[in-house]
Parts: C-alpha cells; structure tokens; sequence
C-alpha cells in the first residue's frame, strides 16, 4: 500500500514522493508549492472533520482529505 | 514621458497596500474588459513623470485555469507594461518566487518589492539581497508597504528600469530546468519561433506554456497541425523518460530552483518549531471544540453592533439631518423662489422622500462593510472557510462559497462578483444561485422600518430571525439542488491560510470606503431616478392628469393590477404591491415607495407617520410575511446584471431569479398561513 498525507496524523511530517491524477488540482497543488521532495507538516484537522491544515514551505495551506490522498508520501 | 507599471503579486502579500500607497486617491476602479474581475488604476504620487499604476488580480501562478491568472498574463503579454513590480511576501518568500519565475520569462522588465522586510527582521530571519538579486537576475528593494517604507524606492528603481529598458537588454531567466528538459525547449523554441514573434511573445516562455499542454497559448498561436505534432513528440518523449507529466516536471523544475536561490540568500533563525503569533491565534480560533461557537459569537456581535445601539443612532443623526434639517431648508428656499406647487411635490415628496429614506441607512451599512473588511483584512474570512467547509459541502458548496455568502450580507451584486475565486463552474452556480438569499445590506431599511412599526418589543430578535431564515432557505435550497441539478463530485478545495494581521485604519476605511461608496453612487443615481419615476407614477394617471388619490395614478393602477398575487401571503394591499414591483430596481426602493405613497416627504418629522400608516393595513403577522418575501425575491437590477455577466447565460439566470422569486413566494405563504392555523395576527 501506497501511504498518503491522509494517513498521517496532526503533528506528523512526511515527504511528497508525487501526487496522483491530472489538471487543475493537481496543478493548484502544486502551484501552491507541494511538489517532489516537498516536506509537509499536518497542523490540524477542522473542527467538523474536513478539511485539513498543513504547513508547506513556511506557511499554512488548506486542502481536504480527499486532495491530502492524492498526495503519495516518499 | 509617460509610463505604466503593473503591480503582480500572490494574494496576501500586502499589494493592495502598496497599490494605496503609491496611487493615494487618484485610484480608479473598474473591470477588466469582458470580466467582472476587478481592474484598479491609478497615477503614481511624487513623480514627475507621468506613471500610470495597474493593479493586477493576486495570483499565485500564471497557470490557465483560473480568470485571474489568465487576465493577468494576458494583460503582461498583450499591453507590455514598461516595467513589471512583482511583490514578494519575504516573510514567505519560497511560494511568492514561484510567480517570480514565472513573471521574469514573459520578457517584460521585472522589479521584485520584497516586501514584509519587517516581519522577517522581527523573526530574525537575514535576507541577503545583492545575492537575491544576482540569484534571480533582476533588481530586489526591499519594503514594509504597512508601515510605508521603501515604496518609493521601488518605484525609484522601477522607473529607471523604465527608462533604461531601451537600451538594455532584458535579462535571460537564469532558472534552469533539467538537462533534457532544456533540450526539448530549444528544440521547440526553434518549431515556434516565427509564431511567437508574430504576436511579440517571449520564445522560451511559450515553448514552455506549449510543454506544460496549456490550451489558452495554443489558442493563441494557432500552430500548424506538422509543428503540434513534433511539440507532442517531445511531450511524450519527456513524459516517458520522467515518468511524470510536462505540468509536474516543470513544477518541480521551478520549485527546485527556488529552494537553491533561498538556502544561498535567506537565512533563517529557526526553522519553525517554535509557534508565531498567528499559530497561537489559531489554537483558539480553529480549535477543535471552539471554533464554531467562537465564530457564531463573532457573526453575533457583529450584528449587534451594527444593528443595535450604535446603529439606531446613527439612523436618528442622519434622519434629522435629511429630513428636518436639509428638508425644512429646501422646502422654505423653494417657496421663496416660488417654484410651482408641482417642483415643490417632486423635490420634497419624490427626491428627499425616497432617496433620504435610503441615506438614513448608509451609516449603518458602512458599519456593516467595515466589520466585512476588518474579517478579510485580518485574516478571519479564510478561518472561517476552513472551519465552515464540511458543513457547505453538504450543500453542494465549498468553503470558500462562504466568503461570497457572507459578502452577501453586505451587498448582492458584488458577492455575486467574488464567486470568481471559486475555480470550479458548479459551485460557481450554486453559490451565485444561493447568494442573494443572504439577506443584503439594502433590504435592511425594510425591516428597520417594520421591525420598528411592528415589533418594538423585540425588533433585533425578529430581524435575526429573518436572517437565519435566509440562511435556511439557503441551505434547503443547496440541499435540493445538489441532488437535482447540481449532481456529481464534489469540487476541490485548495486554499491559503494567511497569518494573521493586524489591519490598518487606513486599510479599513479605504476597503469600507470602496464598498460603501457603490452603494452611495446606486442612492445617487438608481435610486435617485426610481424615485422621481415613482413619485411620477403615483402623482399622475394613465392619461397624464395630476391624481388626489394616489390610487387611481399609474402605480395605482398597476398595483392593484398585481395585488390579488400577493393576497393569499397576507399583504394584498396595492402599495404593499407596488413596493414590491418597484423594489425589483433595487431593494431600498421598496421603503423609498412607501414613503412616498403615503406622502411622507413633507410630513416627515421622524418615522412615526411611516409606522402608523403601514398599521393601517399591516399586522405583525403579515408585516412579517412581507419581510421574508423581500427578503428571499429578485434581488435587484444591479444583482441580476452581476449574475448574468457571472453565469453568463440568460437561462442560468432567469431559472436562478425564477427560483428565488417561487420560493419568496411559497414560504411567505407558509408563514402567514401556517401562522393564521397557530392563531396569530
């Protein structure tokens, strides 16, 4: 099984290997700075469960559990 | 000499600020061509030269996907700005270079503002900026815009950059992508080059736009079929030898090399272990347990200071000034002048009548888009995304609908604007659709004026609760037309949290100030001629005669042409009708009718008269009904044109206002019906 940024926990890092699919997500993603090699910090989860913040490159970035999926963790 | 500048930067990087700045009050506001994207100018202070200043959207990427990246590329390919100044948030500096990168290969000359300088002095963090510079091949100036510092610096460098940009030559990109990357952009710089002159495009900027596939550039080019097939070869060489796709190496390619130009330029303290300001805020704020009721309390009080004491004393300054002060001179300097009894109606009853009963509100409506821009400028709207998602998704929205939505309760039509931040076309719809439902800023004087002749008692309760109940609607609504309608995956949501900020007063008012004055310019000139036009109306009948009764005038008649829709929701009444058929020019209108209906220009003391004529035909029950009627129908001339030029498609549009208006209709219905079962009156 491929481990992906929604497997990790609040206070966990881990380290983008690459992000699934094609277009517009993808390309916001990574416009936004989660590319290959990029470290991420998970911060929190949102209180009703979804979605989630993390810490990329020095700032806090927000996407759902289902975007963190997509991401494929080293 | 003249020049233009054109400001480009990430959102959140303090541009707007700097945009002040530079420009003061020579700003100008408007569209760019064909969008409802706002396009801001304005003229540089403290030059001699002439230096026109263009505000770019805030973007964080040249991609082809959202409005705002393509209107700010096009606007640097096709307008050729003398000098491009990119603003750079140094105190995050990696995510705002990677603009930069994609700025400095469009050809035009580049002058980054690094900007923040003071927050990455606070931190301890050092920047080297010779080395940036050399790093990135263009002039680097460093500014804190919040605390003025620095802009004129930038612009200093930037109009020397202008006026040498003739004589020298730009500067080659220095970032380099990968050996065999590099070699299939040579090869394709070669297939495009007479393509890309034609048009005064940079060769290597497009050969890398036709690597990364992006149709807006192919659009443009209009390549022959031999020329996109070789381009397609060198992809799918490069696919393969990469196991990645063209967007996704180039990505890296960008990011890679930014991460290089930092650990040379930037020295960092520490590495963020330790918590900022802004993560401690967010610790409480988006705290598990407390968020929502945190953010219930902050809508709460918002509300309680805008409608509450604050509020009813400002209506009182301004409903003396305009209607005793202003009033009482106007009429005794027209009856001096002796004017005719028919100007003396037209300017007392129809003018002051109905545009003074609007300007009693703006006040309080400014009080309202001042708590909107303090949330925005601070940094809450975005919390307040991130907290509200998962319960708009259930609607069939995204998190980021809930910034247009609470705009909504400012003004319709420029919420109906701000769905543009929303990159997918469906929650675009429904959030357009849905908007109008959040009870505006102008539809506020109609319940003032019942709240206040109905239910003194509890007049803040009552208009909460019509509030809430457009907030229902909304959500029933979403409900319904996610499983109808709107079917299918839910969008993405990708968005940046930025740290917390103390807002300038300064930023404030100018932010109040650029919303509040589209609703004094409507009072001006909308409003102003529905009012003579309706004061027209309802003085003269069909066949051009000066009526005693207003009844039997052209308003008369049509409402009571349109009243029996209305009976069976309680207020059946042909003015409460006609409020209503006028009110489709814009909300205020409908108090401005009644006010004059009853002929209250010229007798208005204060409200009391408004309040006991309305008592003759209205009941609380009904008053209500009617309230949440105004509330949920077409919200007006100035929405409709916003959600047409937003949905673009005269269908989308008129099912929206068609819904809105049946669904008016239906839960008045139900209010005064199931309210009459329940005994009320």
């Amino acid at each position: 099984m491929q481990r992906t940024l929604k497997d990790l926990k609040p206070g966990e890092t881990g380290r983008v290997a690459k992000i699934d699919g094609k277009g517009p997500v993808k390309r916001r993603l990574m416009d936004m700075g989660v590319t290959r090699g990029t470290e991420i910090l998970i911060r929190k989860v949102a209180p009703l469960g979804d979605p989630i913040e993390v810490n990329v490159r020095g700032y806090e970035l927000s996407f759902r559990k289902a975007e963190a999926e997509s991401i494929i963790l080293e | 000499m003249s020049y233009t500048f054109a400001l480009a930067g990430n959102p959140n990087c303090g541009k707007t600020t700097m945009f002040n700045e530079i420009t003061g009050s020579t700003q100008y506001v408007g569209n760019w061509p064909g969008v409802t994207v706002e396009k801001k100018e304005g003229r540089a202070r403290r030059f001699k030269e002439e230096i026109k200043v263009v505000d770019l959207p805030g973007i964080y990427s040249l991609s082809p996907y959202t409005m705002e990246e393509i209107i700010a590329r096009d606007y640097i390919l096709d307008e050729k700005p003398d000098v491009v100044i990119n603003i750079v948030d140094a105190s995050n500096i990696e995510r705002n270079l990677y603009l930069t990168t994609q700025l400095v290969e469009l050809g035009v000359p580049v002058v980054v503002a690094l900007n923040m300088m003071d927050v990455v002095t606070t931190r301890g963090d050092q920047i080297n900026l010779k080395k940036l510079s050399e790093l990135l091949g263009v002039p680097v100036v460093p500014a804190s815009a919040s605390k003025g510092q620095g802009i004129h610096d930038v612009m200093q460098k930037a109009l020397v950059v202008a006026q040498t940009a003739a004589t020298v030559e730009v500067e080659v990109p220095k970032l380099r992508f990968d050996a065999k990357m590099e070699k299939c952009l040579d090869e394709v710089q070669n297939l495009i080059a007479a393509y890309a002159d034609r048009h005064h495009y940079h060769k290597r900027w497009v050969a890398l736009k036709l690597l990364e596939e992006d149709q807006e550039i192919k659009k443009k080019l209009d390549l022959p079929a031999n020329v996109e097939k070789d381009i397609q070869n060198c992809i799918a060489q490069l696919e393969n030898e990469f196991d990645n796709d063209t967007e996704t190496i180039i990505a890296d390619g960008r990011y890679q090399y930014i991460a290089d130009v930092v650990a040379e330029a930037v020295k960092k303290k520490n590495t963020g272990s330790t918590l900022t300001v802004s993560d401690k805020i967010d610790k409480i704020v988006t705290n598990r347990i407390f968020a929502i009721p945190i953010f219930l309390l902050m809508m709460w009080m918002v509300f309680r200071v805008t409608f509450g004491a604050v509020g009813s004393w400002t209506i009182d300054f301004v409903d003396g000034l305009v209607n005793d002060t202003i009033a009482g001179a106007l009429s005794s300097g027209l009856e001096a002048a002796g004017a005719a009894e028919w100007l003396h109606a037209l300017v007392i009853d129809g003018i002051i009548g109905g545009v003074g009963s609007i300007l009693v509100f703006v006040p309080q409506i400014m009080i309202l888009f001042f708590f909107m821009a303090l949330l925005e400028d601070s940094g809450y709207m975005a919390r307040a995304a991130f907290i509200m998602d998962r319960a708009l998704r259930k609607l069939g929205l995204t998190g980021k609908s809930f910034i247009p939505m609470l705009m909504g309760f400012g003004c319709s039509a420029p919420a109906v604007m701000a769905t543009r931040t929303l990159e997918n076309e469906k929650d675009r719809k429904l959030t357009i659709i849905l908007t109008p439902f959040m009870s505006c800023g102008a539809r506020m004087p109609i319940y003032l004026l019942f709240g206040a002749a109905f239910f003194a008692q509890n007049q803040s309760t009552m208009i909460f609760s019509i509030y809430i109940l457009g907030i229902v609607v909304a959500i029933i609504s979403g409900i319904i037309l996610k499983k109808t309608l709107f079917k299918g995956e839910a969008a993405p949501f990708v968005m940046e949290l930025p740290p917390y900020r103390i807002p300038t007063l300064k930023g404030l008012f100018i932010h109040m100030w650029d919303r509040g004055k589209a609703f004094l310019i409507k009072a001006g000139t909308v409003i102003f001629s529905a009012a003579v036009i309706i004061w027209f109306c309802q003085t003269f009948s069909f066949t051009l005669q000066m009526v005693e009764d207003p009844a039997d005038s052209i308003l008369g008649v049509i409402g009571h042409a349109i009243a029996p829709i209305f009976a069976p929701l309680g207020f059946g009444d042909w003015r409460s009708a006609v409020a209503i058929f006028t009110g489709l020019v814009a909300k205020e209108v409908v108090v401005a009718t009644l006010g004059i209906l009853h002929g209250l220009g010229e007798v208005a003391e204060d409200s009391m008269e408004l309040h006991t004529a309305l008592q003759t035909y209205f009941t609380p029950l009904k008053a209500y009904a009617f309230m949440a009627f105004t509330l949920l129908y077409f919200p007006c001339i100035a929405a409709f044109g916003a959600m047409k030029r937003e949905l673009n498609s005269w269908k989308w549009t008129l099912f929206a206002v068609g819904y809105q208006t049946g669904i008016a209709w239906i839960v008045a219905f139900l209010i005064y019906n199931v309210g009459r079962l329940f005994g009320l009156t």
